[in-house]
């Protein structure tokens, strides 16, 4: 009896802990977001006591707007963002619709994956490689078509406009809203609405536009709000490919924050602040032009036009994605190319030498950043693993069924500039004397890692057949055990895919890790970005190439796995 | 040639023949059956003929509407109207949005209400058009679905079980609704079902796809001739 008693008191403690998962989960990543962004909040206004500021007034933002070069960070901050976002939707949408019934759209999901799983701050630096006055193009190109013996005066990467910005944001933005699209369009039924339109006379893109893009773009919503904010206040891509005097916002903000003088928190918690209602309001500004759009649409679907063929726009469409592609990987080529080069003047397309010189000089250098980028990975991925799939299994075991603010609070890290909430939260490890170590880095990195995480097993476990698990029940197994023993294994690929995205998700973190880090935890990534200001190519290449090829090996490994433990298992196999 | 024809169409999946050799004529005005068990191709013979076969299959043999040879066209400029089991009606518009979608963009300002008013009129669904097709019960969801091919002016009309998924009670009169309009239209009609009440509904010729391909033309007193090989 008694023991009875405690094996139910022990499961009905279980069920209670697994019932405050979602609860649990909420605080642990969202909490800090909270702190964070009110402790950036009170510096703007003057009052951070440990550095002096204890009466609030409103001369930080006196500081930030008589700042040099105020308004034209303003301004570089809106035109990039809202060009990379218009632009990488722009172009998701004109290849669905121009593309969705050729060959090359199966595809493209196999070969888009992968890139995805390249940290942004590598694949900028290997577009800088490319596209600087003495890059790899202007070499290819000279002498001979351009007549240049020596790298030309110009500014093709951090240009004032921001132009180089902009292509950086669309290699990694084009993938990211085509792969989101892609799993969208699995979900509305879209070749049936194909169909319906093909015969009712629609031509295939005008069809796709009126017929398929108002069901899939409410599903891609949230994902264009978070490239929008990314893009918005994006700092590593900007440091390596954005103009330097005066930079975005956001990297104004950082530039301050990082400053010796102490007294410059100030304008920049400012700064930040107003970076986070900028994408607040940029966000709004967004949902008004959908209103308009939706209603321009829906004029343009009544007037029944039926558009032609589409040949040019599925051959402009092709034409533009597959340079995308090509740029991304000649990006991480060229890292390779420079890591391995030995003398190599301009205008040579080709180095004189390879040479593994600059590898030798820095394998010592590379073990500990590499050591703490997988460690903090890893740590990261598997707590967010956890949390997620308790949050799931709660979700299945209560019939809790999450609406949409919860996928908003989901979201909420992803629509927040992180330089808004990371000084704050880094005031607060400071307190809790947690500043500058593992844990705390990993927490932050937790932040961004879990919503990716959730959303990327959420549709596969809820697709999960009901019916395993109620066998399982009825073949006398308690709620944990199915757990472990049926649901586990059989999401087994699904899970390893979530567990590559969220490691590449922190691989790529830069701000997280400086901020939490204070600056002492270094991982490939901040290394890569700090470097990718010095003069020295094989260098930056050497570590930027590692830092693109460390996800990748992880995402390669989370494929291959599956298939190699159910090898005697058909029913698991890939579909 | 006038009508809806196929000559010595034939289609295959892989090594698998599914339809063919088929020859076909369908006057103006009448209404051929094809019946056949599900999975034999009936399907993909309609796809053939609207143009939206998926690539995965093999097709021969030419599609011809009024005289001329469509086979080559893309979907859209075929004009051959097609309705589904399913109404795919278009979710993110209303009813009457629906109905503006199947309309020629020639039709334009009044006349666009107009014909949309009269579609709805026709379909005994006055003061719909801004209804939230969700909001439909099935009968009222066929029909609109009708009318908005109808609407496009097709030159031929295909049916691919249209009314399986109905109930039983709203079946014949939603048949009688179909039939009805397409005779007054004089549209062929190309219907495939494994429902003989549709076939018995339609009152026209009927055709049995049997396996390996072979049609044969049922006799008057239902039995199908070499239905079984010999």
């Amino acid at each position: 009896m008694g023991t009875a008693g405690h094996a139910l008191s022990g499961a009905a403690r279980s069920g209670a802990l697994l019932r405050a998962a979602p609860a649990l989960t909420s605080v642990l990543f969202l909490g800090p977001i909270g702190a964070g962004l009110a402790g950036t909040a009170l510096p703007a206004f003057g009052w951070l006591p440990a550095i002096g500021g204890e009466a609030l007034s409103l001369a930080p933002w006196r500081a930030l707007l008589d700042a040099p070069g105020f308004a034209a960070s303003l301004r570089v901050t809106l035109t990039t963002g809202f060009a990379a976002t218009l632009l990488s939707l722009g172009l998701v949408v004109l290849f669905c619709a121009a593309c969705h019934d050729r060959a090359l759209f199966r595809r493209a999901q196999a070969v888009l994956a992968p890139m995805l799983a390249t940290p942004h701050a590598a694949l900028a630096i290997g577009f800088a490689f490319l596209a600087a006055p003495s890059g790899m193009l202007a070499r290819l190109l000279s002498p001979w078509a351009t007549g240049w013996t020596r790298p030309p005066d110009l500014a093709t990467v951090n240009d004032a406009a921001g132009i180089s910005l902009v292509a950086g944001l669309l290699l990694k933005e084009v993938p990211y809203l085509l792969l989101v699209t892609l799993a969208a369009l699995n979900q509305v039924r879209a070749p049936a609405l194909m169909r319906a339109a093909r015969t009712l006379g629609y031509g295939p893109v005008t069809g796709w536009l009126k017929a398929v893009f108002p069901v899939v773009y409410p599903q891609i919503r949230l994902p264009v709000y978070a490239v929008l904010a990314f893009s918005l206040s994006v700092v590593d891509v900007a440091i390596v490919l954005g103009p330097g005097t005066p930079p975005p916002l956001a990297v104004l903000a950082v530039r301050w924050f990082l400053d010796r003088d102490l007294a410059l928190w100030f304008p920049a918690s400012a700064a930040a602040l107003l970076l986070a209602a900028i994408v607040a309001a940029s966000i709004a500004a967004w949902h008004v032009g959908e209103r308009l759009a939706a209603r321009l649409g829906r004029r343009w679907i009544a007037s029944g036009r039926r558009g032609g063929g589409g040949g040019a726009a599925a051959s402009l469409a092709a034409g533009a994605i597959s340079l995308v592609v090509a740029l991304s990987l000649a990006s991480l080529a060229v890292l390779a190319l420079w890591s391995f080069a030995g003398p190599w003047r301009f205008p040579d397309a080709m180095p004189r030498a390879f040479t593994t010189t600059t590898w030798d000089a820095h394998a010592g250098a590379l073990a500990a950043p590499f050591r703490a980028t997988v460690a903090i990975g890893a740590l990261s991925t598997l707590a967010a693993l956890a949390l997620a799939l308790l949050c799931l299994e709660a979700e299945a075991r209560f019939g809790l069924t999450p609406g949409a603010r919860a996928l908003w609070l989901l979201y909420t890290p992803l629509l927040l500039p992180q330089v808004a909430f990371l000084f704050g939260l880094q005031v607060m490890l400071v307190r809790g004397g947690l500043d500058g170590t593992l844990a705390a880095v990993i927490w932050a990195h937790l932040m961004f890692v879990l919503p990716y995480v959730f959303l990327t097993l959420a549709d596969p476990w809820r697709a999960m057949d009901p019916r395993l698990a109620r066998n399982a029940a009825a073949l006398g197994a308690g709620p944990w055990r199915t757990f472990l023993a049926v649901k586990l294994p059989v999401m087994l690929r699904p899970i390893l895919v979530a567990a590559a995205v969220g490691f590449a998700v922190s691989a790529g973190q830069y701000l997280p890790t400086l901020f939490a880090g204070a600056g002492r935890v270094a991982t490939l990534t901040t290394e890569a970005v700090t470097l990718s200001g010095g003069s020295d190519r094989r260098v930056v290449g050497a570590y930027a190439l590692v830092q693109a090829l460390l996800p990748l090996a992880v995402y390669a490994a989370a494929i291959a796995a599956p298939p190699i433990i159910w090898r005697n298992r058909r029913g698991l196999a890939v579909a | 040639m006038s009508g809806l024809v196929l000559r010595a169409a034939r289609i295959a999946l892989g090594e698998r023949a599914l339809v063919g050799p088929l020859d076909l004529a369908v006057p103006h005005g009448e209404v051929v059956t094809l019946m056949g068990p599900s999975g034999s191709g009936k399907s993909s013979l309609l796809a053939w003929i609207c143009g939206t076969l998926d690539p995965a299959f093999r097709a021969e043999g030419v599609v011809a509407v009024d005289g001329e040879d469509v086979t080559a066209l893309a979907a859209h400029r075929r004009r051959i109207g097609i309705l589904f089991q399913d109404d795919l009606l278009f979710p993110h518009l209303s009813v009457g949005g629906n109905l503006a979608f199947g309309l020629p963009p020639s039709v334009r300002g009044q006349d666009r209400r107009a014909r949309i008013e009269a579609a709805l009129a026709d379909a005994e669904l006055e003061g719909f058009a801004g209804r939230d097709p969700a909001t439909l019960s099935g009968g009222q969801r066929a029909r609109i679905a009708l009318m908005r091919t109808l609407l496009a002016e097709p030159r031929a009309l295909l049916l691919d079980e249209p009314f399986g998924r109905l109930d039983v009670g709203l079946r014949e009169r939603m048949r009688r609704f179909v039939f009805d309009r397409a005779r007054r239209l004089g549209l062929p009609v190309l219907m495939v079902t494994h429902d003989p009440e549709d076939a018995a509904s339609a009152g026209g010729a009927v055709l049995h796809l049997l396996a390996g391909g072979a049609v044969r033309r049922a006799e008057p007193d239902g039995e199908v001739a070499d239905a079984l090989p010999a």
